[in-house]
């Protein structure tokens, strides 16, 4: 199905994965975890209850050697555009889409834990502290000071670091401008990566790449069906993995393109 | 005599104050246990239970729906006493209320647990999002709560003792009389937190299992969720009355009383049945299908499988209902304790499913199934509520007049 776009006016900050391109090494979710001074557990082998902001999936096309595939798939926040499942269901309003960037933020410190964003997210995107963050004496000294770090019984999850947001309309500011530059502000699993697979900007810019890669006609969202209007688009020329994107009936017609694939 | 005798109600007798300890004392150690396990949670965090960032919400929440769906014999009873006027069921109706209040005391204490961040609990007042419908749920439950305080405190200063303080005379007695606001206000609020609990599960659009369309901002699970509680809480209220009947070895309600209670339950529950099924295929047959998902995909082998449906709509939907419609089966006990076991347990097994098995399926084709078993610290915190009830309901029966037929049917009219 090809995405409907059009997220509103103003800008939409957004995100564009080639999958094509991911080696899976796992730089993003590395990144993510040092500049977001993410909380390791106690047993972090406990995958289901790891805080990982930015997540790699690894799955193949399920065909035996030597037709396998395999697929990595770097998962952030989706930033989730038409009646945000996980804002609409806060009773703290701890949680809230912001127009202006279109970004959905998250205040912990408002954050009763009570969970009920967490079971609303179909994509798995949020994350209760299980646990109290311990920060082993000297790992205090790696945390970075623009970003807080969260106490027990709160639900955190990806803001598209939103901090060096901050800091970019803090430099266009000084500097006597009100926009920022499509250079100036990249969350840092978007700057880590080595292959250059995850690209970031407005998509309501056309003269940002994220604008031209999401309209595409091999990018796609996850659960586009849903409706949930990710701001995080993926693209891949292997047809099997934009079938893994969704959930279809079978003999449904999956409305992929003709630009072949796999 | 008893060296609690006076504290008796008038009239009554009551067993050996030693057994009575012994009993109360079994519940307290439950409750004990309970207070231990929430501790634990306290001092440590939610990682002394088993739920997840995939089962975020797990036993707890599945206990506090079911028994505020089981407590709501308390206000629906009123509703019928007071607004409808049907008479008979004071005979009932403090048992309800008792009954009412350990359901949703229980489940605020419990979710004062379950909750990551207690001391937070009120910005959910203080910063409420009137989009959400559990912002709906926290105010109407508060709320009812409180009635059910202001209904269950008359009852309690009608104590033989208490009563004799001439203020606490005279306010249960006002309190009484003004009942009737007490029991609409009741049924108003519950008529919205009971809709919106189920409505909490059917606006998750983005899980097509618990997803229902429905009609402007609510989702037909709302309206379903108040049936099935107003279908079954009366089941639950007859159930506790009939154990406390056997316990005490005597009658302490007219059968009529359940006979009527039953009748009603039974057209509530059939009404409910035809609703839900109605819904259940609408939803398998259009809703489910159009984000990409057959029953099957729901109903996988294991724990989750078809069995679960059969078993909720089935055997504790469509058998008590049978039971309740008909003559025979109201008026044997052996049928109406039956059907009224059934129902409950049908009640408590749609919102287990509602909880559990949402989210157990995975939304994203690559997500696997991931399992689920309360710890024992669980199982603590949530069988504390049984003990919490024990106790508040063995108290109030001892020492409180909370069956107005108590007498009448044991002592004879003539005995003081």
């Amino acid at each position: 199905m090809k995405p409907q776009l059009g997220f509103g006016e103003g800008i939409k900050y957004g995100m564009i994965i080639d999958l094509d391109k991911c080696i899976g090494c796992g730089a993003c979710v590395t990144a993510c975890v040092a500049e977001n001074n993410t909380s390791i557990l106690p047993d972090e082998s406990n995958k289901v209850r790891s805080i990982t902001w930015m997540r790699l999936y690894r799955f193949d096309n399920g065909k035996p050697y030597p037709d396998t595939e395999v697929c990595y798939l770097p998962r952030p926040c989706m930033q989730c555009d038409h009646h945000t499942p996980c804002v609409s269901v806060c009773p703290a309003t701890a949680t809230d889409y912001d127009p202006d960037g279109g970004i959905v933020s998250q205040i912990y410190t408002r954050c009763i834990g009570c969970r009920y964003c967490v079971a609303a997210c179909p994509y798995h995107v949020r994350y209760f502290n299980w646990f109290d963050a311990v920060w082993p004496k000297g790992t205090e000294a790696v945390l970075n000071h623009e970003v807080s770090p969260r106490m027990r019984g709160a639900v955190e999850k990806c803001s598209f670091c939103h901090h060096r947001l901050m800091a970019a309309k803090a430099k266009a500011n000084l500097e006597g401008r009100r926009h920022v530059l499509e250079e100036e502000y990249k969350p840092a699993c978007v700057e880590i990566c080595p292959t250059g697979a995850l690209t970031f900007g407005d998509l309501n810019n056309p003269e940002h790449r994220v604008y031209r890669m999401s309209r595409d006609p091999h990018a796609f969202r996850l659960l586009e069906r849903l409706g949930t209007q990710p701001k995080v688009f993926y693209t891949t020329r292997r047809r099997w993995i934009r079938w893994m994107s969704d959930n279809w009936l079978e003999g449904e017609d999956k409305g992929l393109t003709a630009a072949s694939g796999h | 005599m008893q060296i609690d005798a006076p504290l008796f109600p008038e009239g009554t007798q009551r067993c050996d104050l030693k057994w009575f300890t012994f009993w109360t004392g079994l519940w307290g150690l439950l409750t004990l246990w309970g207070l231990f396990g929430a501790y634990l949670c306290f001092r440590y965090g939610l990682n002394q239970t088993n739920m997840n960032d995939y089962f975020a919400f797990g036993l707890w929440i599945v206990i506090d729906l079911a028994v505020i769906a089981l407590g709501a014999g308390a206000f629906f009873t009123g509703f019928l006493t007071y607004i409808i006027g049907k008479k008979e069921l004071k005979a009932i109706i403090n048992a309800a209320v008792i009954i009412g209040f350990i359901c949703y005391s229980g489940a605020m204490a419990m979710l004062t647990v379950d909750i990551g961040q207690p001391i937070r609990g009120w910005f959910g007042f203080w910063h409420a999002n009137v989009h959400s419908m559990l912002t709906e749920v926290m105010f109407c439950i508060s709320t009812y709560l409180t009635v059910l305080i202001v209904e269950y405190a008359p009852l309690i200063m009608e104590n033989r003792q208490l009563s004799k303080d001439k203020f606490l005379h005279h306010l249960s007695h006002n309190l009484h009389h003004i009942m009737f606001i007490f029991a609409g206000t009741g049924t108003f609020l519950s008529f919205f937190h009971q809709g919106s609990l189920g409505g909490m599960f059917g606006v998750l659009y983005a899980r097509p299992f618990a997803f229902r369309t429905g009609i402007l901002i609510w989702p037909w699970t709302f309206f379903l969720f108040i049936l099935s509680a107003i279908a079954t809480g009366p089941c639950f209220t007859m159930l506790i009355v009939w154990i406390t009947q056997k316990v005490s070895g005597k009658q302490l309600v007219k059968r009529s009383v359940f006979t009527l209670l039953a009748k009603i339950s039974a057209g509530l529950l059939s009404v409910y049945l035809i609703l839900k099924i109605a819904d259940t295929l609408y939803w398998a047959k259009v809703t489910a299908p159009s984000l990409g998902f057959v029953l099957t995909d729901f109903y996988r082998e294991g724990p989750y499988g078809i069995w679960l449906l059969f078993a909720e709509l089935g055997l504790c939907g469509l058998v008590p209902a049978l039971i309740l419609l008909t003559r025979k089966g109201r008026e044997s006990n052996f049928w109406l304790i039956t059907a009224c076991i059934l129902a409950c347990t049908g009640v408590t097994l749609n919102r287990f499913v509602f909880v559990i098995q949402t989210l157990a399926i995975p939304v994203l084709p690559f997500e696997p199934f991931v399992a689920y078993l309360p710890t024992w610290q669980e199982w603590a915190v949530g069988l504390a509520i049984v003990g919490y009830g024990g106790l508040i309901y063995s108290l109030s029966y001892r020492y409180l007049p909370v069956f107005p037929q108590e007498r009448e049917l044991n002592y004879g009219a003539s005995k003081a």
